[in-house]
């Protein structure tokens, strides 16, 4: 594969070199196949979509990607390396933030505990320094304070920065989701249905968030959607699956061109 | 006879209000280690969905190893510290060899892990430290043992030094694990995976590194209760049937309420001892402690299944 190098974008923006690279991976569930011998790779700077019918496997393929499901056959190489096996908190720990497609918050705890359970991978002082509250986890505490305000406020969701997430809409909670993984900032980012469920407006003003995140911060984004015309604004390049399988992967207007890809659409809508 | 249970025992308290003063207190002192036991218990059901009966034994083997270790030659709070160092092991341990293999499996398969546990306390305890009945170290620890006499309305309140130093003591830890929760990142850590392992799991939480400090803390917790206990009533294994009182306190203050567990324990501890001293001892020839706590929480539960404070019991959705 020579695709190690970057390459520019029709909207003329300059893309790196592969970060994560899947190869050849399968994944079966006793007698299910979700996912069946699929490689992709995804370039540092960029937007990449998963697309597909329901059930195509796209949220195995981000499961995997996360450390949540370990896949049957395949590698996962990131940063230029295999990964070895590895468990969630740990892919957490090497810079891959994600959200799920069935929000997974803590419904007890405030916006802001929440978004700051997302420095939990940035911080370092030790459990006895944090029992007694010493100065190194006193000034990390505070470092910290400071980075998360600063993502409340680029999410636009200071007015509820002290409700309990229980009681927020569910296009509110989707927002802190998305602010708790970009708390941790994240190499790649990894955003499952992130406007699933939302209204239109709801749905613009996610849109925007993902392209600023890209933008500002130059955060890699891997997101699956069903929307496509979403995917086609947002996206630099998209994978197609169905039945497990990669259709189609290339660039929107390649992609939407693919007769394999149109079939599979026609065939289920 | 209704003259005897809805009139009399009031008239008393009224008439009597040091004594009553003193019948409170001394319920105070019960309930704050009822609570703190049931603390323990919601911290590991919290983030673990264990139901930990092993918690009343670990108070005895606590107070066992810091009696024994203290004979063996140790200096009282080198005992302490040796005792905590114990504890953290016991809570690897634990992780290690229960919880890790088991994890995933049905939640009454951890409880009956959990009785393994207790069992094997119980004869580590024995062989080593031996069954029979010891003394705390009170005054070794710089306990005073004193009492402090007030006069309240002209009557007369007896604190007994070493149950103030108890609920002090106990306070300060439930202040400081309130705080050590909800401002420190390993608090956070706790109490989200608490919320939800999934989401915990995202962040970078390692479920087993919180399993140990949970059982580390509920080790401590332990120890304290104890201390506090043996001071009161020596050290054996009788000891724990107080954690059975936590029972009635968990199924008032729910299982997953750190709140619940605080208040929980402070009211059956007041309110037994009220029930025993006003109705029990002068109308059912006492002994009401054994039981009440357990009447009060069936009845609270027929009202309200959920508990006083309404936090989902048990079953996760
Ligand atoms: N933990 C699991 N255990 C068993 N089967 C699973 C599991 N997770 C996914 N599957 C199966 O794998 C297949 C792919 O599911 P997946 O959730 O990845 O699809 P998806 O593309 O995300 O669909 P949707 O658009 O509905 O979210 C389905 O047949 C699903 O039932
Ligand atoms: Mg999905």
């Amino acid at each position: 594969m020579t695709q190690n190098q970057g390459y520019t974008t029709a909207d003329g923006r300059q893309i790196g070199g592969t970060v994560m690279e899947m190869k050849n991976i399968t994944l079966k569930f006793g007698g299910v196949t979700a996912i069946s011998d699929i490689s992709f790779d995804i370039h540092e700077g960029e937007i990449r979509a998963i697309i597909g019918p329901n059930g195509a496997g796209k949220s195995s393929m981000l499961n995997v990607i996360s450390g949540f499901y370990t896949p049957t056959e395949g590698e996962v190489w990131y940063q230029g390396a295999k990964r070895p096996l590895m468990r969630p908190y740990e892919v957490a720990r090497q810079g891959v933030a994600r959200t799920f497609q069935n929000i997974a918050l803590f419904e007890g705890m405030s916006v802001l505990d929440n978004i700051m359970t997302g420095r939990l991978t940035k911080m370092n002082a030790s459990i006895l320094s944090q029992a007694i509250w010493l100065g190194r986890a006193r000034a990390e505490e505070m470092a910290n304070r400071e980075k998360v305000e600063r993502v409340i406020d680029f999410l636009e969701i200071q007015s509820i920065r002290k409700t309990p997430v229980g009681r927020l809409p569910y296009g509110l909670k989707k927002r802190v989701e998305l602010a708790r993984a970009l708390a941790a900032e994240p190499s790649i980012l990894l955003l499952d249905e992130p406007m699933a469920g939302m209204n239109v407006e709801e749905k613009e003003d996610m849109s925007r968030f993902i392209l600023d995140v890209n933008d500002e911060f130059g955060t890699t984004i891997c997101l699956i959607e069903h929307d496509m015309g979403v995917v086609m604004d947002l996206s630099d390049r998209v994978v197609v699956m169905d039945y497990g399988k990669k259709i189609g992967d290339g660039t929107p207007t390649e992609v939407r061109n693919n007769q394999a890809v149109i079939d599979a659409y026609l065939g289920v809508a | 006879m209704l003259h005897k249970i809805f009139i009399d025992p009031f008239v008393e308290m009224y008439m009597l209000p040091d004594f009553l003063l003193q019948v409170l207190w001394e319920g105070l002192v019960s309930g704050i280690l009822y609570a703190l036991i049931a603390l323990g218990f919601v911290l590991i059901f919290r983030s673990s969905r264990i139901f930990n009966f092993a918690q009343g034994i670990m108070v005895v083997f606590s107070a066992l190893t810091l009696v024994g270790l203290h004979a063996m030659g140790l200096p009282a709070w080198v005992s302490v510290g040796a005792t905590l160092v114990v504890m953290y092991i016991l809570a690897m341990t634990i992780e290690r060899v229960v919880l890790r293999p088991l994890v995933g499996q049905p939640d009454i398969i951890l409880f009956m892990a959990t009785i393994g546990v207790t069992l094997f306390l119980i004869g580590l305890g024995e062989i080593i430290f031996g069954g029979e009945n010891k003394v705390m170290i009170t005054s070794e620890l710089g306990i005073p043992t004193g009492a402090f006499e007030l006069f309240p309305w002209g009557g007369f309140l007896i604190l007994e030094q070493k149950d103030v130093t108890a609920v002090v003591v106990a306070g300060l830890l439930v202040a400081g694990l309130i705080a050590f929760l909800n401002y420190t990142r390993m608090g956070r850590a706790i109490r989200a995976l608490g919320d939800d392992h999934q989401a915990a799991l995202s962040v970078g939480i390692s479920l087993q590194t919180i399993w140990v400090l949970v059982w580390f803390i509920a080790g401590i917790i332990a120890l304290v209760t104890g201390i506090a206990w043996g001071a009161r009533a020596g050290v054996s294994f009788a000891l724990e049937v107080i954690a059975y009182k936590a029972l009635p306190v968990l199924m008032l203050g729910g299982l997953e309420s750190i709140t619940g567990a605080i208040i929980g324990g402070l009211m059956i501890g007041m309110l037994e001892k009220l029930f025993e001293i006003y109705w029990g001892q002068p109308l059912l020839g006492g002994n009401t402690e054994t039981w009440f706590a357990f009447m009060l929480a069936l009845i609270v539960l027929l009202f309200r299944p959920q508990g006083l404070f309404g936090e989902k019991i048990i079953e996760r959705v």
